[in-house]
């Protein structure tokens, strides 16, 4: 006979509804780590889709994810001659907000460099990557656009073509991408003042300009001997991928991961209050029983076991019951959450040592109970 | 030889202003097979008594030996109180206490599983005994399912599950009636002349003393040994 299992059938629904309450909490600890995760990955997400080796940027800056960074269109030509480089291709990227059936999207554009880039590396849930060099258009599915709708960008209407799987920007837009030609276009057609001014000035029809140019090393070339050639050049600064990862991971996400890293202690920190107070007070609530078996002269091993097994169960219920909702209700938050492993482990080793510290008090309060409580009242 | 004894048992509690000796030299003496009554006021100290003999808690002075157990010497416990109550006494409440989350079957089957004894042997014993005491269709009734007689009946069954050597009961048939009280002492009768326990009951009940081979009267923590229950004085 079991007693902790038969006091917890005899509870029936307050022990599930404990169970799941703790759950609950369970799950905001979980969410609260996949979003950061998520945040990083999204962050990154561009910046391994180009595909490239190293990043040309304006001298001095830390690139076109942490700041303003504009490089002359020419570079992308001057790059492409240096020994070791297999190919350049200019990047930039600009933020829309385009109207679609009376709604507002809000996409950040990136520009392709047709035709060697179509978008055929990028995760396309459906549909297919560019085919035409004009008003074709690669969309995040999160929009809510369909293959062969079209949306209005600058003065011209793109069709969508091809829908992405989890395609966001650092910030947690969703990206579209178009050819490099009509990404200039719709750049030009965005900033007609600048344009304007320019003329006015006198000085020759200004280029919009691209944020950065991406380098790939040809194969069997060293990337630190074309960093170091490019490096010799004093209009840019060079950065590796690696370098780039950093220094957005730095920028953007390290102030929302400190955020987020406090909001997660403090959590954690509350859970494990409630979580040693409920096994606690199940402790305190069978007081009499306990002290009834030791009267009867139960073995301290009974008791012990008793309130083990039951925190144990509650941390296990709670934990599935997280798992559960994670799984289910995760898909359909705002923002890409990502939960691995790693987490899931931490997060059922951290409840189970704090189940175990709780049961140890309960466990101390326990052997502590007078026997003749049981006489008494 | 005496299967419970007690001898010298001091037992104070609380100090200064509101200091009680609830147990004034105290000394008793139960043999094999003997049913002895433990009478006097409230207050008077019977349960303190009682559980000092159940090493339950323990004396100030004085020594308790159960069986060829020396369990207290001089205030002193010195063997493990719990192993003793489980193997060799059977205790009885004046509240039934019982485990509100086990049927009543299974709090009779608690003792034996605190042995390490449980199983279907143990179950089946369990059973008769709860159908000796009346209960045979109430087995899979929770505690709050039963009236408080009933309750206490499941107790005594516990009590007497493992057929301990020493049986020490507190008012054991004060929520029976009349005919269930008689069933229940003879019950313990039949034990202790069967099996040769030694049962140290807790009574009020004057109707039921020519149950009892000795009558024992406590008066302000002092105890006066009766040794025929014919001679005990009637209230
Ligand atoms: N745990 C305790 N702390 C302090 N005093 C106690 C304690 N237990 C008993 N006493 C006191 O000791 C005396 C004897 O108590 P005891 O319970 O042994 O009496 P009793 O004969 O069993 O009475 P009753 O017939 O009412 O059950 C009483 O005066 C009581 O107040
Ligand atoms: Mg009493």
């Amino acid at each position: 006979m079991n007693l902790a299992w038969r006091d917890i059938r005899h509870q029936g629904p307050r022990f599930v509804v404990t169970g799941l309450g703790l759950g609950l909490l369970f799950a905001i600890v979980l969410a609260m780590g996949g979003i950061y995760r998520g945040m990083v990955e999204d962050a990154v997400l561009l910046v391994n889709q180009m595909g490239a080796d190293l990043w040309l940027v304006q001298r001095d800056t830390r690139g076109p994810f942490a700041e303003r960074s504009v490089v002359p269109e020419l570079l992308e030509t001057r790059a492409r001659g240096v020994q070791g480089v297999q190919w350049a291709r200019g990047f930039t990227t600009i933020t829309v907000q385009p109207q679609h059936s009376g709604r507002v999207l809000r996409l950040t554009l990136v520009g392709l460099a047709w035709p060697d880039e179509r978008g055929g590396s990028l995760p396309l849930s459906t549909g297919r990557p560019l085919l035409s060099a004009h008003r074709e258009l690669i969309v995040d599915r999160s929009l809510g656009l369909l293959p062969g709708q079209t949306l209005e960008l600058g003065d011209e209407s793109f069709t969508v073509v091809g829908l992405g799987q989890g395609l966001v920007s650092s910030g947690g837009d969703a990206l579209g991408f178009v050819t490099q030609n009509d990404l200039a276009a719709i750049q030009r057609h965005l900033a007609p003042e600048a344009l304007r001014l320019a003329r006015s000035s006198g000085a020759p029809p200004a280029d919009p300009g691209i944020s950065a140019v991406l380098v790939r090393v040809a194969p069997g070339a060293s990337v630190e001997s074309v960093r170091a050639r490019l490096a010799q050049w004093g209009d840019v600064s060079v950065y590796t991928t690696e370098e780039q990862r950093a220094l957005l991971l730095e920028g953007v996400v390290d102030k929302a991961r400190r955020q987020i890293g406090l909001f997660r202690a403090l959590l954690a920190i509350v859970s494990g209050i409630v979580v040693s107070l409920v096994i606690f007070n199940m402790t305190v609530a069978k007081t009499r029983e306990i002290a009834l078996v030791k009267l009867m002269g139960a073995r301290w091993t009974v008791v012990v076991s008793m309130i083990l097994q039951q925190s144990v169960l509650l941390t296990v219920l709670a934990y599935a019951f997280a798992l559960v909702l994670s799984q289910l209700a995760f898909p359909y938050f705002p923002r890409r959450v990502v939960v691995g492993g790693g987490e899931l482990a931490g997060v059922l080793g951290l409840s189970m040592a704090i189940a175990l510290v709780a049961s140890t008090l309960a466990i101390r309060r326990a052997l502590r109970i007078p026997a003749t409580t049981i006489l008494a009242g | 030889m005496h299967v419970i004894e007690a001898q010298g048992l001091w037992k104070t509690y609380g100090k200064g202003e509101t200091e009680v000796v609830a147990l004034r030299d105290v000394s008793l003496r139960v043999s094999r097979g003997e049913v002895a009554a433990l009478l006097g006021p409230s207050g008077s100290g019977k349960s303190s008594l009682l559980t000092t003999l159940g090493l339950l808690q323990f004396p100030d002075r004085g020594s308790v030996r159960i069986g060829e157990l020396e369990a207290v010497i001089e205030g002193r416990l010195r063997v493990d109180a719990a192993r003793v109550r489980r193997e060799r006494i059977g205790f009885v409440f004046q509240k039934a206490n019982l485990i509100p989350f086990l049927n009543a079957l299974d709090n009779v089957l608690v003792a034996f599983e605190i042995n390490n004894r449980g199983g279907r042997e143990a179950r089946q014993r369990a059973a008769a005994l709860l159908d000796y005491l009346g209960l045979a269709d109430r087995l899979a009734h929770m505690p709050d399912e039963l009236s408080g007689g009933q309750q206490q009946r499941v107790a005594i069954a516990r009590a007497l599950a493992m057929e301990p050597p020493v049986i020490l009961a507190d008012e054991p048939t004060a929520a029976l009636d009349g005919r269930r009280s008689r069933d229940v002492m003879q019950l313990f009768r039949r034990v202790a002349h069967e099996r040769g326990t030694a049962v140290v009951i807790v009574t009020h009940d004057h109707r039921t003393l020519d149950a009892f081979d000795t009558v024992h009267e406590m008066e302000d923590g002092v105890l006066r040994t009766t040794p025929h229950p014919s001679a005990a004085p009637a209230h």
